[in-house]
C-alpha cells in the first residue's frame, strides 16, 4: 500500500481536535510561549542605545528561539506514551495505517501549531519593538542576521524536538517522564543558535544556510531513526522481538 | 433492537460464502524471550462463523488476537487472515480487511463519539464516511449521542462506540475482545444480537470472552486455549468429547432397590444416586435411553417426577480443562 495523506490528515486533525480540549496542551501551547516573549520584550527596553547593540540585542532574540525548541517537545513527547496511557495506540495500530504515515501526522500537528505560534509571537515581539523601542535599539534587533536565524531556524529546530520527542516517546511507559526527557533533549541544537547570536561564530549567510543545513540532515536522520525505532509489537507488549 | 440490527446488514456489504475459510492458523506459536505465550496452535474459521475463543487469564488469547491482527509477529507456524496470508508484509492490506475490537474501547475522550468515528473512517480511507458513520451508530443505538464526548459516556455506551468503530470498515474478519465486559444485562444483549445479524451477513467473527453463556450462546464453534489449544469443536460436541450423556431421573420418593430398576436396561451404562436425591444414569444415547427407563420405574411402581436429559454446560467443559491442566502442573 502507498503512503496515504487521508490516514496522516485523520490523526492530524484528531490530534488537533484533542489538543484544543487538552487544558495542559492548551497551558503549554499558550501560556508558556507568553513566557518567552514577555522577558525579551523587557530586555529589549532595558537596553541602553549606547551599549554593544548588536550582541545585547540578540540575546533577548534567544528566548524567541526557546519557543519552537521547547513547545513541539512536550507535544511530541506526548504522542505515542500517551496514546498507550489512554488505550488509544491499540485501535489506531490495528487499522491499515503504516508506521510512516502515523509518524507524519503526529509530527505535523505538533509542527503547524507551533510554527503557528512562534510566527505570530515573533510578529507580537517585533511590532511591539518597532512601536515602542528606541529607534536604534529596534534597527539592531532588525539586523538581517537576527531575522535570519530567526525565520530559518524555527522550523529545524521545531523538527529536532519534534523527532527526538517522539524517539523518547515510543520508548517510555511514563508520559510526564517523556516530556521532561524531551524538553531536555531538544536543548542541544540551540547552542548552535546562541553561539551564531552572541556572534562566536560570526553569522554570515553561508553560515547560516550550512548549519540549517545540518540542521536538516539531522532531522531528516531523526525521522528515519523514529520510523526504525516505532516497532508496533514493542508498543503492544513493551517486549523486544 | 430491530432497527439496529437492519441498519448492520445494511452497513455491510454481503459477504456471501466463499470457499477458503476466513481464518487459517496452523502450529503458530508466539514467545516472549523464554515465556510461551501460546504455543502450537491450529485451527481454521469459516467465512460467516462466530468462533469462540476461551480460556483463563493468561492463556495467550489476547496475544493471538494481535498476532492475527498483525499487530505481533509470530514465532514460528503460519497463518492466513481474511484470505492473506500472514506475513509482515502483508501486515496492512491484513488490517484493511478486519477490525479488532479491544477489551478496553480505547477512544479518544476528549473527543466526542463522531469524531472519534471520523478519525477511524479516515484511518481506513472510507468512501461516504458520514453515511457509514451514521450506520454505525444506528447499528449500535447511538445515533443520538453522536455529538456527546466519550468521556461523558458510561463504560457499556463507551463499549459501543468501540463497536461502532470496529463495524465502521465492514470487516470481513471482526475481532472482539470481550465485547460485553462491563456491560448491563440489556446492553449485552444488544451487542449479541449485533454479533447474530452480522454473522448473518458473512461476517466471520472471533470472539474471545470469559462469558461462557454467552460464548455457548453465540459461537458456532470453540476453542479452549490454555497456551496450547486444548480442545475445539461445537459446544455440544465438546460436552460429549469430554462428559458421558445422563439422564437424570427424579421421583417422589427413594427407590427402595435402585439396582434392580437400572442394572438390568440395555441403554444404562451405570448409575448413581446424586446428593440431592435424584439418580444419574450414565447412557450412550438419551433419546434410546429414556422409553426403557421409564417402563422399568413404571414397573417398579416408582412415582416418577421427570426424566431428562442432564446436560453439562460449557463451563463444566471448560472447567473440565483448565481443572485437568492445573492438577498436570501440580504433578
Amino acid at each position: 500500500m502507498k503512503f496515504s495523506w487521508t490516514r496522516v490528515r485523520a490523526i492530524f486533525h484528531k490530534e488537533l481536535r484533542d489538543y484544543r480540549r487538552n487544558r495542559f496542551i492548551v497551558y503549554t501551547m499558550g501560556v508558556l510561549p507568553l513566557i518567552f516573549i514577555t522577558i525579551p520584550i523587557i530586555e529589549i527596553f532595558a537596553i541602553p542605545a549606547s551599549a554593544q547593540l548588536s550582541t545585547r540585542a540578540g540575546l533577548p532574540l534567544l528566548y524567541l528561539l526557546i519557543i519552537p525548541a521547547i513547545v513541539p517537545s512536550t507535544l511530541a513527547a506526548y504522542s505515542v506514551v500517551g496514546e498507550r496511557e489512554q488505550g488509544t495506540l491499540e485501535p489506531v495500530l490495528a487499522t491499515p495505517i503504516s508506521r510512516e504515515e502515523f509518524l507524519v501526522g503526529k509530527a505535523l500537528a505538533a509542527l503547524v501549531p507551533t510554527l503557528g505560534i512562534a510566527y505570530l509571537l515573533f510578529g507580537i515581539f517585533f511590532a511591539v519593538v518597532a512601536l515602542f523601542a528606541n529607534s536604534v535599539v529596534a534597527s539592531a534587533v532588525f539586523d538581517r542576521s537576527h531575522l535570519l536565524v530567526l525565520l530559518l531556524f524555527t522550523p529545524l529546530l521545531a523538527g529536532w524536538s519534534i523527532w527526538v520527542g517522539i524517539a523518547i516517546s515510543a520508548r517510555s511507559s511514563d508520559v510526564r517522564a517523556a516530556q521532561q526527557l524531551g524538553v531536555f533533549a531538544s536543548v542541544p541544537p540551540l547552542a548552535v543558535v546562541v553561539l551564531m547570536s552572541l556572534k562566536v561564530i560570526d553569522p554570515t549567510l553561508a553560515l547560516a544556510l550550512g548549519l540549517a543545513a545540518v540542521l536538516l540532515v539531522f532531522d531528516g536522520i531523526g525521522w528515519r531513526a523514529v520510523a526504525a525505532m516505532f516497532d508496533r509489537e514493542r508498543l503492544m507488549t513493551g517486549a523486544r522481538r | 433492537m430491530t432497527s439496529a440490527n437492519e441498519a448492520a446488514t445494511d452497513l455491510l456489504a454481503p459477504g456471501g460464502k466463499r470457499e477458503a475459510p476466513a481464518l487459517v492458523v496452523d502450529h503458530l506459536t508466539k514467545r516472549f524471550g523464554p515465556r510461551v505465550a501460546f504455543s502450537d496452535v491450529s485451527f481454521d474459521v469459516a467465512y460467516g462463523e462466530v468462533f469462540g475463543f476461551l480460556g483463563p487469564n493468561g492463556a495467550g488469547k489476547t496475544t493471538t488476537v494481535r498476532t492475527l491482527g498483525t499487530l505481533i509477529a509470530p514465532t514460528s507456524g503460519r497463518a492466513s487472515v481474511a484470505g492473506i496470508p500472514l506475513t509482515p508484509r502483508n501486515g496492512q492490506q491484513i488490517r484493511a480487511r478486519i477490525s479488532i475490537m479491544p477489551e478496553s474501547p480505547g477512544l479518544y475522550l476528549r473527543l466526542t463519539v463522531a469524531e472519534n468515528l471520523r478519525c477511524f473512517a479516515g484511518l481506513y480511507e472510507l468512501a461516504d464516511a458520514g453515511g457509514r458513520i451514521e450506520r454505525a451508530l444506528k447499528a449500535v443505538n447511538l445515533t443520538e449521542r453522536a455529538n456527546d464526548p466519550c468521556g461523558s459516556l458510561s463504560k457499556g455506551l463507551r463499549q459501543r462506540v468501540a463497536l461502532a468503530r470496529a463495524i465502521l470498515n465492514e470487516p470481513a474478519v471482526l475481532f472482539l475482545d470481550e465485547p460485553t465486559s462491563g456491560l448491563d444485562p440489556v446492553a449485552a444483549r444488544e451487542v449479541h444480537e449485533l454479533i447474530t445479524s452480522l454473522r448473518a451477513r458473512g461476517v466471520t467473527i472471533f470472539l474471545t470472552t470469559h462469558r461462557l453463556e454467552e460464548a455457548e450462546r453465540l459461537c458456532d464453534r470453540v476453542a479452549i486455549l490454555n497456551t496450547t489449544l486444548r480442545l475445539i469443536g461445537r459446544p455440544d460436541e465438546l460436552r460429549e468429547q469430554l462428559f458421558t450423556r445422563n439422564l437424570e431421573v427424579r421421583t417422589h420418593a427413594p427407590l427402595p432397590d435402585p439396582g434392580r430398576v437400572f442394572a438390568g436396561l440395555k441403554d444404562v451404562e451405570s448409575w448413581q444416586q446424586t446428593p440431592s436425591g435424584s439418580y444419574l444414569l450414565a447412557v450412550t444415547d438419551p433419546d434410546a435411553a429414556a422409553p426403557g427407563v421409564a417402563r422399568a420405574l413404571v414397573g417398579s411402581d416408582a412415582d416418577v417426577l421427570s426424566i431428562a436429559e442432564s446436560r453439562h454446560s460449557l463451563e463444566d467443559v471448560y472447567l473440565e480443562l483448565i481443572d485437568e491442566d492445573v492438577e498436570a502442573k501440580r504433578r
